[in-house]
C-alpha cells in the first residue's frame, strides 16, 4: 500500500487540488456522544473534530470523524489497512488541509495554521515509518524537540554571552530527565539512527513529549517491537499520561496493546468510524468484526 | 559511516571522566590560533616565506571561507547551491568599492593598509562587513523562493544567479552611466588591505561564528531539517525561517571571503566568478566530507596550495576535478572525513583521562 509518509507531499500541494469549502466555525463544544472517562467528566474536550473530512480526487480517504478528546483521555484509532488513520493525523496535525469540518484545540480553531504552530499550539506525534533526526545525537533529537521552549537569540548563541550557557545547561538536564523516563539516559551521545528500532520508536515520542504537547499522537508506536518491549511500552504509554497529564491518540494494529491500554477506541473503515466505545464494546462489536477483527484476526 | 560521527559539545555521561571546561576550550583554541598568525607573520617578515608564498597563503585562508560557507548550505542544511562564486562576487566588489570610494571619508591612503594604521583597519572591517551584507542580501533575494521549492530548484536558481551577477559585473557601468565596476576590463586599483595578519584573524573569527551557530539550538534546528524536513516541522523547527538563515549566512561569509579575495589579488573581474569557480569551491567541500568542517579546512587547503604548487598541470586542473569528484562519489561519498568534526579539546580530555588510545565505540556498542 502507498504510505502518505513517504510522499514529500505538503498541506499547501493538496489545497491547491481541492476546491475551496466555506468552513464553519464551530467554537462552542458539542454535546457529544463520546465517551469520556470519569477522570475528565465535566471538563472541556483538548481535542474536538467535527464532520473532518478529506478528498483526495474523487478518493474520499476520511470522511464525517469526529471526536472528542478528554484532557487526559487515552484513545485508539483501528481500523484495516488503508482505512484512513494516518490521514486522520495528517488532518489533525495540518500536515493536509481538511476538505470538509473543523478542528478545535483547546477551542481555538487550527485552520490555516502551519504544521508548526499546530505542534506549538499543543498537537505532537510520532510517524509511522520512524522518522528521526538518524545523523544526530539521541540528546539532540529531544533538545530540537525543546527548540521552542529555549528562548536565547541567535546573537546571544553565536556570540556564546552568559544566556547561552546557562540555556544549554538547563536544557541538557531536561533532556537527560526526559531520557530517564524510558532510561535512555545511557544512550544521550549515541547517533540516533544507530539506536535499535525499539528504542528509536522510544526517542521519537520523547522527542515529541520535548515539544510540551497537551495532544500526543502515535502512528503505531508498537509496530516492529517484540512482546516485551510491548508490554513495556503499554506501561510507559499509561506513565506518560499520568506524568504530562495529556491526552493521547494512538493507531496500533496490536490488538493486546490497545485493548490494554486505550480507554475509548474507535475503528475506522474506509475512511468513517463505524464504531466508537470502551474495548469490550469494540470487541463484540458485529460491525467492527466483520469489517476488521473478521478479516484480520485477533493477533 | 554513521558511527565516526563523535558526538562533541556534550559533556559525557560517565562519571569520573575529566573535562575541559568551556572557557578552558577557547582559551586553547585562541592561543592555537594567536600562535599560528604570530608564527606565520615573524617567518614573511624574516623573508623566510616569500610574497608569492604570502599570496598563496592569504588564497589559502579566502578559500578555507568559502568552504566552510558553502558547506553551511551543503553539508548543514542538506542543499546543493551551485552559485557560491556568485556570492563571492558580489562580496568582492561591494567591498573593493566600498573601500575604494571611502578612503578619502576614512582619512587612508593605499600605504596605510600596509602599516595597519588604525583608520584603515577600520575602513577594512567595515568594508568586509559591507561586503558581507550586500552578499546576505542576495541570499535572502534569492534564497526566500529557491528554498521553498523541493528538489533540485536550488541548483538551478543559484547556478543562474551567479550568471547574473556575472553578467551585471560586465554591463552595470554602461547602464547606469557611472564608473562602478570596471566592466568587462575589470576593477583595477584596488588598494591591497588584505594581508596574512587579517586574513587569518577573519578566517579564525568566521570559523568559530559558524562553530558556535552550528553548536546551538539553531544549528539544531538546520541539521533537523537536513535530517528530516517533515518531521522537524512537526517537532516545531520552522524550516522556512532556518533554511533562509542557513543560506543567509552562507551567503555573507561568502561575500566576507569575496572582500578578502579582492584585496588579495587587487583586481576584480566578473569572468572569474563564473561556474567553474563554484564547482571549485563545491569540489573542496565535497571531498573533505559534506558537514565537516575540518575536512572543508582541509581540502580548502590542499586544494589551493596544489595547483600552486603544480603549476605546469594548470590546464588539467578542471579534468582532475571532475575525477575527483566522481571518484569520491563512487566510493566515498561522505568525504574523506565524513561528517567528523575535530575538536583539539575532546583529544585533550581523552589524554587526560588515559584513553586516547582507547575505542570509542563503547557507546555504540551498548546501545546495539
Ligand atoms: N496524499 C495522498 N494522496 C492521495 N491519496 C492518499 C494520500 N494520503 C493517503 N491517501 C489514501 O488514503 C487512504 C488512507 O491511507 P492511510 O495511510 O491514512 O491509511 P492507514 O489507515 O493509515 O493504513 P495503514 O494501517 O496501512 O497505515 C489510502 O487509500 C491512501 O492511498
Ligand atoms: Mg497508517
Amino acid at each position: 500500500m502507498a504510505d502518505t509518509q513517504n510522499r514529500p507531499t505538503t498541506g499547501d500541494e493538496l489545497t491547491a487540488t481541492q476546491p475551496k469549502k466555506n468552513r464553519r466555525p464551530v467554537l462552542v463544544p458539542l454535546e457529544t456522544p463520546n465517551l469520556v472517562t470519569e477522570r475528565d467528566l465535566g471538563k472541556r474536550p483538548v481535542l474536538q473534530a467535527e464532520h473532518l473530512g478529506i478528498d483526495f480526487g474523487g478518493l474520499t480517504a476520511v470522511d464525517e470523524f469526529n471526536i472528542a478528546m478528554g484532557p487526559t483521555e487515552i484513545s485508539g484509532l483501528i481500523g484495516p489497512n488503508g482505512a484512513g488513520k494516518t490521514t486522520v493525523f495528517n488532518l489533525l496535525t495540518n500536515v493536509y488541509k481538511p476538505t470538509r469540518g473543523t478542528i478545535l484545540l483547546d477551542g481555538v480553531d487550527t485552520a490555516g495554521k502551519s504544521v508548526v504552530e499546530v505542534n506549538k499550539m499543543g498537537i505532537a506525534r510520532t510517524f509511522q515509518n520512524i522518522r528521526l533526526f538518524s545523523q544526530m545525537t539521541v540528546e539532540q533529537n529531544v533538545l530540537v524537540g525543546f527548540g521552542n521552549s529555549m528562548r536565547s537569540n541567535l546573537v546571544t548563541d553565536i556570540l556564546r554571552l552568559p544566556g547561552h550557557w546557562k540555556q544549554e545547561a538547563e536544557f541538557h538536564d531536561k533532556a537527560l530527565e526526559l531520557l530517564d523516563i524510558f532510561d535512555m539516559r545511557k544512550f544521550a551521545d549515541v547517533q540516533a539512527g544507530n539506536l535499535p528500532y525499539g528504542a528509536q520508536r522510544r526517542l521519537e515520542i520523547l522527542r515529541a513529549l520535548a515539544t510540551h504537547p497537551k495532544v500526543l499522537l502515535l502512528d503505531e508506536p508498537a509496530a516492529g517491537m517484540n512482546p516485551n518491549e510491548t508490554d513495556e511500552l503499554m506501561e510507559n504509554i499509561r506513565k506518560i499520561r499520568d506524568e504530562f497529564h495529556i491526552a493521547i491518540l494512538l493507531i496500533e494494529h496490536d490488538m493486546n496493546l490497545v485493548m490494554g491500554v486505550c480507554e475509548v477506541i474507535g475503528v475506522l473503515d474506509y475512511g468513517r468510524i463505524i464504531a466508537k466505545g470502551t474495548p469490550e464494546d469494540i470487541q463484540n462489536d458485529p460491525k467492527v468484526i466483520e469489517a476488521y477483527l473478521g478479516k484480520q484476526g485477533v493477533k | 559511516m554513521a558511527k565516526k560521527t563523535a558526538t562533541a559539545a556534550s559533556p559525557k555521561v560517565e562519571k569520573g571522566y575529566k573535562s575541559l571546561s568551556m572557557p578552558a576550550r577557547y582559551v586553547i583554541n585562541l592561543v592555537l590560533v594567536a600562535v599560528f598568525i604570530f608564527v606565520g607573520e615573524a617567518m614573511i617578515d624574516g623573508g623566510m616565506i616569500s610574497r608569492y608564498q604570502t599570496g598563496v597563503l592569504e588564497q589559502v585562508g579566502i578559500y578555507i571561507i568559502m568552504a566552510v560557507s558553502l558547506n553551511i548550505a551543503t553539508g548543514y542544511l542538506g542543499q546543493l547551491p551551485l552559485g557560491h562564486a556568485g556570492f563571492m562576487s558580489v562580496g568582492g566588489y561591494s567591498c573593493a568599492i566600498f573601500i575604494m570610494r571611502n578612503m578619502e571619508a576614512f582619512g587612508v591612503t593605499a600605504r596605510d593598509f600596509a602599516t595597519g594604521a588604525p583608520q584603515a583597519t577600520l575602513l577594512f572591517v567595515v568594508g568586509l562587513i559591507f561586503g558581507g551584507i550586500m552578499a546576505a542580501i542576495c541570499g535572502l533575494i534569492i534564497g526566500i523562493p529557491a528554498l521553498r521549492l523541493k528538489g533540485d530548484y536550488l541548483a538551478i536558481i543559484t547556478l543562474g544567479f551567479a550568471e547574473i551577477i556575472r553578467v551585471v559585473m560586465q554591463n552595470i557601468d554602461g547602464a547606469i552611466g557611472m564608473d562602478l565596476t570596471g566592466g568587462q576590463k575589470g576593477l583595477t586599483g584596488i588598494p591591497s588591505y588584505t594581508n596574512f595578519v587579517n586574513t587569518f584573524v577573519v578566517v579564525a573569527i568566521s570559523l568559530f561564528l559558524i562553530h558556535t551557530m552550528m553548536k546551538s539550538r539553531h544549528g539544531r534546528a538546520i541539521l533537523a531539517i537536513r535530517d528530516n524536513e517533515i518531521a522537524a516541522e512537526a517537532t516545531g523547527v520552522n524550516a522556512t525561517y532556518y533554511k533562509t538563515l542557513a543560506f543567509v549566512v552562507s551567503a555573507f561569509f561568502a561575500g566576507i571571503g569575496g572582500g578578502l579575495y579582492a584585496g588579495c589579488i587587487g583586481v576584480m573581474m566578473p569572468a572569474k566568478f563564473g561556474f567553474m569557480k563554484s564547482v571549485e569551491i563545491l569540489v573542496m567541500v565535497v571531498l573533505g566530507g559534506m558537514g565537516s568542517m575540518l575536512g572543508s579546512v582541509i581540502s580548502a587547503t590542499v586544494l589551493t596550495i596544489l595547483p600552486e604548487a603544480l603549476r605546469a598541470f594548470a590546464d588539467y586542473r578542471m579534468l582532475a576535478y571532475s575525477i575527483v569528484l566522481i571518484v569520491m562519489m563512487i566510493f566515498r561519498p561522505e568525504g574523506l572525513l565524513g561528517s567528523y568534526d575535530f575538536s583539539l579539546s575532546r583529544i585533550i580530555e581523552k589524554a587526560m583521562n588515559g584513553q586516547l588510545f582507547k575505542k570509542k565505540a563503547k557507546a555504540a556498542k551498548e546501545a546495539k
